[in-house]
This record gives structure tokens, C-alpha cells and sequence, in this order.
């Protein structure tokens, strides 16, 4: 199949509830459908191609915050919505960033509610609690949103987040289940794959905090509990064991690169503005502090429990390295 | 080299056999690789352990009353905190790995001022230690473990020699983690430690150009340098109460809960006065 889309978005009133995956061509997206798709009718939307897309899974190619995509809303019955688009890369243009993030989710959650939509999961992120020396060893659900007190970019993060959970009260018909992950590592490309993924790696001298980190197979797992009926909520999504930063690096047999804090902190932030890392310096407290999350709550009402130890995460996430 | 997991050995104070059984004997709950998920590694604490029983058994010299009564499951340690640096924990968390049977960890409540600094905070937590947060507390007394509180906090630590084994003010927080999780409280007091550095004044200017919790001006401090950071070495006393079971709602007022806390208060008060007047010299 082509990746264009059709001029008439799926006209098959009759069809079975499907279940809509925006931001499908990215690395969760996909795993995600590649899980679903045997099962559930997948829909996905997403303005990137999806290169080797299973054929029964449909795939429109459409930015989230045009207007056209509601017609998919009308024209085919959905049941539930994973929302995995949004962007976190503070190399973009703040403008589109925000509003990529902040209109992309409003517009999803408007058509969900329109539509009869029963259950919509939002991918959230534990880093909205934001790294900190005060912080308690697990953070709950309840813990403050104090993320962009040092890293104002993730500031839409956060508000996803409470896009989301506003959602949540005023449509108590439809079940809304927010997901806040810890690290994901994997394919993904986000700043701690990256980070570890690099071949020596930069530490800040003194700090070692205390890190969690989880299989992008395992957060598919989540969402798929999530899908399940009857769930709803916020919750917090961590991996296997929380160990300190030293042993990650140790276990992944590569040699560090301590920097002097005061020192770290005018390195990166010169390095960044000459574009030499992509690396933001505020991301530098996630080397200082923690920002771990307590996922009792996920254990008990979603029933869920990673599958990968955290040798076996680091060794997929060595597997990843060019 | 960057973590303490990293740190050589002590020169000169070679682990005892003793002291490393007492260490293992105490149950923990370790991943694969050797840490509690508070970041407590046993390892790292028997390196530190030889330092700490040096000073406290030849620089020290400390002297342990009551520590044969203290309760078994979790509890919370309620002490004065004094001495201008938190040494006074140290103390009474070796007392706790070398004198009490069976042995224990103390898992103290740490200004969290620490732990935004660099090796300490890290060392910190190496050897046990938390973040001062009442989720901390909970969770580690819900796994049995032994937490030390100073309601004092950095007021007490920090006041003038002049006003030795006077309390400051109690925080209630600990009364009100008690009753939530159905807790003893174990008082003691720690005698000596007020003499260690005997400051004239605390600094607060400074403090806060530093941004540290408190500056003291001792006779040492600051005008030696580095080497103005040996204490005296006093005798210390460490006296352990009963301990004392409260009821009630853990979210009374103030009042009520202040009222709990007075008898704590007093408890450490009065053991205090003793061990202040039955001591011949703040030395020996």
C-alpha cells in the first residue's frame, strides 16, 4: 500500500470498534500495533510514513492537529484511543513543539468525547515530577508536578498530563487511564537511550542517583493493561529494580567521563548552543537526582508488572548501538 | 573514580571479623546488584564501618546505657541532635551495629540540604541513610527497619555551646508517623557531643552566602582551616529509653499532638539531666 491517504477516510460504518493509535510511527507506536494488531482493528494517525506497517493495520497520514482527522473519528466506530503523540525534543521550535503537543491532545480528547469513544490512554512521563535532591525515594501519583521548576520545556509535557487528567473529570463516561513512565530504553530516541547509548559516558563527580529505567516492550505491556476494561486512572509506570547510576553504566561495560559539578553544568550548557550535544542542560539534575517513581498503585489496579530484568533491558539496549 | 562503591579501603583499619558478621547478620532487601532500592549498599558500609568504630570505640570512647532493651520490628529512634555536624547520628548508628544484639541499621532522616551535594549526599545514602521525607519513613518502616528521627532538625544541631542540652523545639512529624503506623518510639539522649565543638555562635550570614543549614564559630572553626574540623574528644554517653507506645489519630491537631510530643520531649529530657549530672568529666 501507498502511504498516501485516501481522499475518503474509511467508510465502513459497520465495521468492527477499532482501536485509534495517534503518533503510531514512532518506535512505541509501532510495537505497540505490531502487539494489537491480531487482535483489535488498529487505526493509526500519525504525519510520519510507517514503514513496514502489518497491511491490516490502516494508517493516515495526517497531522493530529488538522481538523481532517475527526473524519476518521466519524466514519469508523472507535472504542479506545492510545495517544502516544507527543513530542519531546527541545532541539524544535517551541512554537511547534507546543503547540504540536498542547493542540494535538486537545483535538484528540475532543474526538473521543464526541465520538463515543470508552477509553482513552495517555502516555505521560514520570520526568513531570522533575529530578530533585528533596525528592522521596518513590514518588506517588500524588506527588507535586514540579518538572519544569529547572527545564521549562517539558512545561508541555506536564500539561498533557493535565489536559489529560481534566479530561478525565469532566468525561467520567469514558475511562482515561494516564500513564507516567520512567526511562524508557530501546530503540526509542529520547535522551536516556541517547545518553546511554553513547560510547563513553559524561557523569557528574559525586553524584550517582538512584535510576529507573524500563523495556520499551514493557511499557507496550502497560498500555495493553491499560486497554483492558474497567481501568482507569493515573499511574505511575516503572521497570525492574531501582539501582544507582554507576552500576547501569558498569553493567553496560562502558567507561564514564566525570565532569566537576560546576564545571558539567557550563560544558553542556556551551555545548548546546554551539549545537555539539543533544544533550539540554537542565537534563543534568537527572544525573544529580532522583526522580523515581513508586508503581504500586500500576501493580495492583493494572495488574501489571514488568517482564524484563534490568540486565535484560540493558543488554536490548546494548543491542541497539550501532 | 567517582562513587564510593569505588573508595580503597581504609588504611591501617582493616575490617574485623566481628564487625563484618555483625554487618551480615543484619537482613536486607538487596537486588542483584548489591543495593537496597533506597540506594543502601552493604558493601560500601563495611569499607566506612572501620572509621566509624575507631572513633567510636578509641576517640569516643562511647559508653552505651539501656541498649539491651530495645524493641525488635520497626521503631523510630527519637533523639536531641547536637554537636554542630550530625556525628551524634553516627554514633548512635554504630552503637546500634556493634552493641545492640541482635544488631541493627539505623536508617536516619537526613536534612535534605545534603543531599544536593555532591559525595555527600551519594555517601549518604551509600551507607543507608534517606531524604528526610515522611514517605521514606513509611516505607521503611513498613519494612521493618529501624528509622532515626531528630525533631530538633538543624536548630538543634546548630544552637550555641551556651545553650547545651537545653531542647529547641520538637517537630511533631514523627509523633504523627508513629501513630499512622503503629510504631514504638525509642527516646534517647546523646551526652558529649554538645562539648565536640563548642561554638560560640552560629554564622547565619554566612551560612547563607554558603547556602548551607548553619556555620559555626568555635575556637577552631573557621580560623584553622580544615584542621578546625577535629572535634574534641569527649566522652560520649548514649542513653536509650523504653519504649513508649502512643494511640490515637494521627491527624489531631497540633495541640494534641504536641501534647504526645512533649512526653517524648521530656523522656530525653530527663535522661539527659542524669546522664549530665552522673558524669565526672566531660573527657573521660
Amino acid at each position: 500500500m501507498q502511504e498516501k491517504t485516501p481522499k475518503v477516510i474509511g467508510v465502513k460504518k459497520k465495521a468492527r470498534a477499532a482501536v485509534v493509535v495517534t503518533g503510531i510511527s514512532g518506535r512505541l507506536g509501532k510495537l505497540l500495533a505490531k502487539r494489537l494488531h491480531r487482535t483489535e482493528r488498529v487505526i493509526g494517525i500519525d504525519r510520519r510514513p510507517f514503514e513496514d506497517r502489518p497491511r491490516d493495520i490502516e494508517h493516515h497520514r495526517i497531522d493530529i492537529r488538522r481538523k481532517r482527522c475527526e473524519e476518521i473519528f466519524r466514519h469508523n466506530p472507535v472504542k479506545a484511543v492510545v495517544h502516544l503523540n507527543i513530542l519531546h525534543d527541545p532541539r524544535k521550535d517551541a512554537h511547534e513543539h507546543h503547540t504540536f503537543n498542547i493542540l494535538g491532545t486537545t483535538r484528540t480528547l475532543e474526538y473521543a468525547a464526541r465520538h463515543g469513544v470508552k477509553k482513552v490512554v495517555v502516555l505521560s512521563s514520570a520526568n513531570i515530577y522533575g529530578p530533585s535532591p528533596e525528592n522521596s525515594a518513590f514518588l506517588t501519583e500524588d506527588a507535586p508536578i514540579l518538572g519544569s521548576q529547572h527545564f521549562s520545556e517539558i512545561r508541555d509535557l506536564i500539561e498533557v498530563d493535565m489536559l489529560a487528567n481534566s479530561f478525565s473529570w469532566k468525561h467520567p463516561e469514558i475511562e482515561t487511564v494516564i500513564l507516567r513512565t520512567v526511562h524508557i530504553v530501546g530503540h526509542v530516541r529520547n535522551a536516556a537511550s541517547n545518553y546511554l547509548r553513547l560510547r563513553r559516558i559524561p557523569v557528574v563527580f559525586g553524584f550517582d542517583p538512584m535510576v529507573q529505567l524500563i523495556h520499551e516492550e514493557d511499557v507496550v505491556d502497560a498500555m495493553v493493561c491499560a486497554l483492558r476494561p474497567g481501568v482507569r486512572g493515573v499511574f505511575n509506570i516503572a521497570g525492574p529494580e531501582t539501582t544507582p547510576l554507576s552500576v547501569i553504566i558498569r553493567t553496560l561495560g562502558k567507561e564514564t567521563i566525570p565532569f566537576p559539578p560546576p564545571l558539567a553544568d557550563s560544558i553542556v550548557r556551551f555545548m548546546w548552543r554551539w549545537k555539539l550535544t543533544s544533550f539540554p542542560p537542565p537534563e543534568l539534575h537527572h544525573l544529580r537526582f532522583s526522580c523515581n517513581v513508586d508503581d504500586a498503585r500500576a501493580r495492583e489496579v493494572l495488574k501489571f508488572a514488568p517482564r524484563y530484568g534490568l540486565k535484560e533491558t540493558l543488554e536490548h539496549l546494548r543491542s541497539t548501538e550501532k | 573514580m567517582w562513587t564510593s562503591s569505588d573508595l580503597p579501603p581504609i588504611p591501617f583499619l582493616p575490617l574485623s571479623k566481628e564487625l563484618e558478621a555483625r554487618i551480615d547478620s543484619i537482613p536486607t532487601r538487596l537486588s542483584e546488584f548489591g543495593y537496597d532500592e533506597f540506594g543502601y549498599s552493604p558493601a560500601v558500609l563495611k569499607k566506612m564501618a572501620p572509621l566509624a568504630e575507631w572513633f567510636y570505640r578509641n576517640y569516643f570512647r562511647v559508653e552505651t546505657f539501656g541498649i539491651e532493651q530495645l524493641p525488635e520490628g520497626p521503631y523510630l529512634l527519637i533523639g536531641n541532635h547536637s554537636g554542630q555536624f550530625p556525628l551524634d547520628g553516627m554514633f548512635v548508628g554504630t552503637a546500634l551495629i556493634l552493641d545492640a544484639n541482635p544488631p541493627r541499621m539505623v536508617r536516619a532522616m537526613v536534612e535534605r540540604w545534603a543531599f544536593g551535594m555532591p559525595l555527600i549526599g551519594e555517601f549518604f545514602s551509600r551507607v543507608g541513610q534517606i531524604v528526610g521525607t515522611p514517605e521514606n519513613c513509611r516505607r521503611l518502616l513498613g519494612q521493618g527497619e529501624v528509622v532515626m528521627v531528630f525533631p530538633e532538625g538543624a536548630v538543634g544541631i546548630s544552637k550555641p555551646y551556651k545553650n547545651r542540652y537545653k531542647l529547641t523545639e520538637f517537630g511533631l512529624g514523627f509523633m504523627r508517623l508513629a501513630l499512622e503506623n503503629r510504631v514504638p518510639i525509642v527516646p534517647f539522649g546523646v551526652v558529649g557531643a554538645e562539648e565536640m565543638y563548642p561554638a560560640f555562635t552560629n554564622a547565619v550570614p554566612l551560612a547563607k552566602l554558603l547556602k548551607t543549614p548553619s556555620f559555626p564559630i568555635t575556637p577552631t572553626l573557621p580560623w584553622l582551616g580544615p584542621l578546625g574540623l577535629i572535634p574534641l574528644p569527649t566522652r560520649i554517653r548514649i542513653y536509650f529509653g523504653a519504649a513508649m507506645r502512643f494511640e490515637g489519630d494521627p491527624d489531631d491537631d497540633d495541640g494534641i499532638i504536641g501534647q504526645k510530643v512533649l512526653k517524648v520531649k521530656e523522656a530525653i529530657a530527663a535522661m539527659l539531666a542524669r546522664g549530665v549530672k552522673e558524669r565526672e568529666a566531660v573527657f573521660w
